[in-house]
């Protein structure tokens, strides 16, 4: 994969008639899926449970393989585990819908983690938290264990992990799916703000229409399959 | 730091589980390091009083134990008369029982024995070694646990001895042992003629091939060998030293599988962190390496608890009055250094196979899991 950070035709994440099924083929989840984001670019991707969304973005997140098909990331195509991990750690970052922050650590630790990997300098790690945390509300949080946030805090939190390698891309799943209506709407404002301010090409999954209508594009899907697109914007 | 707090993390969060897996490793280290550290020393000390003040040792060729070398007295003095030898003493090994202590240990030696001539004598003088056909010397302990008294009459084995002296060594089996003369004890263990080896004293160290090829030719059944070859090649050392190891490595074995038992549930229940750190970049290695620190600490922490256990129980061992003398409990660094090395072998191959199932958890997966 090359280290290029955008395509030629300024598309950031590509897939190209991507299959992928589980249980040996019995369930089939994505049936040729064609889809393609231009960079900076706000995408929603709206669908019933079950449709496929979440599929789609562990495909192009580098988090799973697809059985048929291209994933193209910045113009490079995604084939081998090297790949996914350089995507993992410089070009992509997650907000599942689950927090997923480990309960041990503090928030500070939790955003800490992928600068581990990615083997950022440390000091360069303490200022971008500080950073990040700083813009999301958290500064006074840096040191609580995730016990003691709110959701929204630790939807918060998730959000600033996502961010810390400074990616080009930003896949969310569901991320405000376990909130209640006013922290949900809250979190989704940060979501677009910090998106816009980073520049970075964000990608999610959501039920809700009213959200997914505050983002530049909205991708419908149905039984694995794109169905139709509309631009909002 | 991040990288270390995931580790430590999850020790602290089933502290009683990485307690235990400490434990185990702790006293398979303590067992290894107290059984080897004895057995070694008593080979040291059986070493000391066979090469005391000589370099070679004569003895039966091709016997299992020294207990049972024959060396006739003829084959003695041809060896004394060799001009290259600068003494020659024979010495004539027995056990015997008393009512308090079912092993004595005897050496049937001559007046000019090294052993008699270095020793430390706290009553009675060595000229009267040979003046009683039922005298006895004992060893300083062996006075003490027969309760006997320079003058006295001892029950050993069999018979009655006067005792005429009492001697002090720094050799525990020495100083708890009896002194017969040689003639003496070859009757009284009906070994007449003969006596289990000879330690010999070279006049130069240049002339042990010459001395060994001599032997040899003149007694092709008995074997020369140098005290260190001797220590080296001897059976029953060999099996003492492989029985400790073998002991310490089934003890270590049994903490190694407890390691494991940890390491594979520990991994089991931390999947969906496992994967969090893969979605977040952590690369299999780095994943793998979670769990092989995890397991590093347990059995670094569990060795050096062992250390301590196991010197602590050396010197409990040492201390007891029974055993005065015939525990030897220098610590050899290299016995340290390969016990620790053993212990942290085994407790990272006890996590081999947790960290490659730890590195074969799919993020996509396990983000699922419950």
């Amino acid at each position: 994969m090359s280290s290029q950070r955008y395509a030629k035709d300024g598309a950031a994440l590509r897939a190209r008639n991507v299959w992928k099924s589980y249980d040996h083929g019995a369930i089939t989840v994505l049936r040729g899926v064609d889809l393609e984001v231009q960079a900076g670019q706000t995408t929603a991707l709206c669908g019933a449970s079950g449709c496929g969304k979440s599929t789609l973005l562990h495909l192009l997140g580098g988090l799973d393989t697809c059985d048929r098909g291209t994933i193209e990331i910045n113009g490079a195509e995604v084939q081998r585990e090297a790949d996914r991990l350089r995507l993992l750690r410089h070009e992509i970052g997650f907000v599942f819908q689950l927090h997923n922050l480990i309960p041990d650590l503090t928030l500070a630790e939790n955003c800490l983690i992928p600068t581990v990997a990615s083997g950022m300098d440390r000091r360069a790690a303490h200022a971008r938290l500080a950073e990040l945390a700083h813009r999301t509300g958290l500064g006074g949080r840096l040191n609580h264990r995730i016990q003691k946030l709110s959701g929204g805090e630790r939807q918060r939190t998730a959000l600033c992990r996502a961010l810390m390698n400074k990616p080009r891309i930003l896949l969310a799943d569901e991320p405000t799916g376990s909130l209640d209506e006013r922290t949900s709407a809250m979190v989704f404002d940060l979501l677009l703000e910090m998106a816009a301010s980073e520049g970075v090409t964000l990608l999610m999954a959501t039920h809700d229409r009213a959200l997914a209508a505050r983002c530049d594009r909205l991708v419908e899907m149905h039984d694995g399959t794109i169905h139709e697109f509309a631009s909002v914007r | 730091m991040i990288f270390l707090k995931l580790i430590v993390t999850n020790l602290r969060r089933h502290a009683v589980r990485s307690l235990l897996s400490m434990a185990g490793i702790a006293f398979s280290v303590a067992a290894m390091l107290t059984v080897v550290t004895i057995l070694q020393g008593a080979v040291r000390m059986f070493s000391g009083i066979l090469s005391s003040n000589s370099q070679m040792i004569v003895f039966e060729r091709d016997v299992s134990d020294l207990f049972f070398s024959s060396v006739p007295n003829a084959a003695v003095r041809r060896i004394a008369a060799m001009p290259m030898v600068a003494h020659a003493d024979p010495v004539l090994f027995g056990i015997v029982s008393s009512a308090s202590h079912p092993i004595i240990t005897c050496f049937g030696v001559t007046p000019e024995d090294s052993r008699l001539r270095d020793a430390t004598w706290i009553a009675g003088n060595r000229g009267d070694f040979t003046a009683t056909s039922d005298g006895v010397v004992l060893g300083q302990r062996a006075a003490e646990f027969l309760n006997a008294k320079m003058g006295e009459t001892v029950p050993i084995g069999h018979s009655s001895f006067h005792v005429i002296g009492i001697l002090k060594t720094p050799n525990g089996f020495e100083d708890g042992g009896v002194f017969m003369p040689l003639a003496a004890a070859q009757e009284f263990f009906h070994k007449n003629g003969a006596s289990s080896v000879i330690t010999v004293k070279l006049r130069s160290k240049d002339d042990i091939p010459a001395f060994k090829k001599l032997v040899q030719s003149t007694d092709p059944d008995l074997i020369a060998l140098k005290n260190q070859e001797f220590s080296r090649t001897y059976s029953q050392f060999k099996i003492l030293k492989a029985t400790a190891w073998a002991v310490g490595g089934c003890g270590l074995l049994l903490g190694g599988m407890g390691v494991a038992n940890t390491m594979i549930m520990s991994v089991f229940t931390r999947i969906r962190e496992i994967a969090i750190l893969r979605a977040n970049g952590f690369s299999h290695l780095q994943v793998g390496g979670i769990v092989l620190g995890e397991s590093a600490i347990v059995s670094g922490i569990g060795a050096a608890v062992g250390l301590l256990v196991g010197a602590s129980l050396l010197l409990i061992l040492k201390n007891i009055a029974a055993l005065d003398g015939y525990i030897d409990a220098t610590m050899h660094p290299l016995v340290l250094l390969a016990v620790v090395a053993l212990a942290l072998l085994t407790g990272v191959a006890g996590a081999l196979y947790p960290a490659f199932y730890a590195m074969r958890i799919r993020a996509v997966e396990a983000l699922r899991f419950e």
